[in-house]
């Protein structure tokens, strides 16, 4: 899976992107961002208030209960502020 | 049609490039965003824009496509920018072109309400106390939402 971080998501958690392999029960994005939390003071931090985390797999928005597969690329990102 | 480009544009040659030889259209109406030298109290300095390449091209061609299907539209164009941009610098433009201007009006206000809360763009400035992420504006989503009330 194809972890990908923006904003300051990305600069909380200290790298733009990642391969990772999540254990077999990881099958939501709910679930994927308890796992990430547990992986380090960075993660955490970036990743404690959900309410200001996007996710899109595949470069669409998703919800929490999204299921996820291998081969998906997933990005995490802070609320959108272009325009 | 959609152009994420680090380069400035020239508004007057977009808008004529829009129209050319498509005698049907009307009007015209535009957006320009530019980057402000204050947010609140802070002086900014300049502003560095972060995106999503491929989402971002992506979600702008949703947002076009939905605009298309809710007017009749001649012409669309959105363009935005990313990278360091300073105050007075461009950062997007969105031009709608259709028969009759309610339409054109309409569609380029939708476009960019949509744009400001889907396009995964973010905004970094810098200010005297150093950089700082932009937050996100209720007042963006309540914006957009209106879209969504029929």
């Amino acid at each position: 899976m194809k972890l990908l971080y923006f904003a300051w998501l990305r600069a909380r958690i200290g790298i733009a992107e990642e391969r990772i392999e999540p254990p077999a029960e990881i099958a939501t994005v709910a679930a994927l961002l308890d796992w990430l939390r547990g992986r380090g003071p960075g993660f955490a931090e970036a990743l404690k208030d959900a309410r200001v985390v996007r996710v899109a797999v595949n470069q669409e928005y998703v919800g929490w209960d999204h299921p996820l597969r291998p081969s998906d690329e997933v990005a995490l990102f802070p609320p959108v502020t272009g325009g | 049609m959609i152009r994420v480009q680090c380069e400035d544009f020239d508004i007057g040659a977009e808008l004529e490039a829009l129209t050319r030889g498509k005698t049907g259209i009307g009007g015209v109406t535009s957006f320009v965003g530019l980057v402000r030298d204050v947010a609140g109290e802070r002086r900014i300095g300049a502003m560095t824009l972060e995106h999503y390449p491929g989402m971002t091209e992506r979600q702008l061609a949703d947002i076009e496509g939905e605009a298309r299907r809710r007017w009749p539209l001649e012409a669309v164009l959105i363009i935005h920018r990313y990278g360091r941009l300073e105050p007075g610098e461009r950062i997007v433009l969105v031009a709608t072109a259709s028969a009759h201007r309610q339409a054109a009006f309409d569609a380029c206000q939708f476009l960019i309400d949509w744009l400001k809360t889907k396009a995964p763009f973010w905004k970094l400035e810098e200010t005297p106390e150093g950089p700082r992420w932009v937050d996100a504006q209720a007042s963006d989503d309540e914006a957009a939402q209106r879209w969504t009330k029929d």
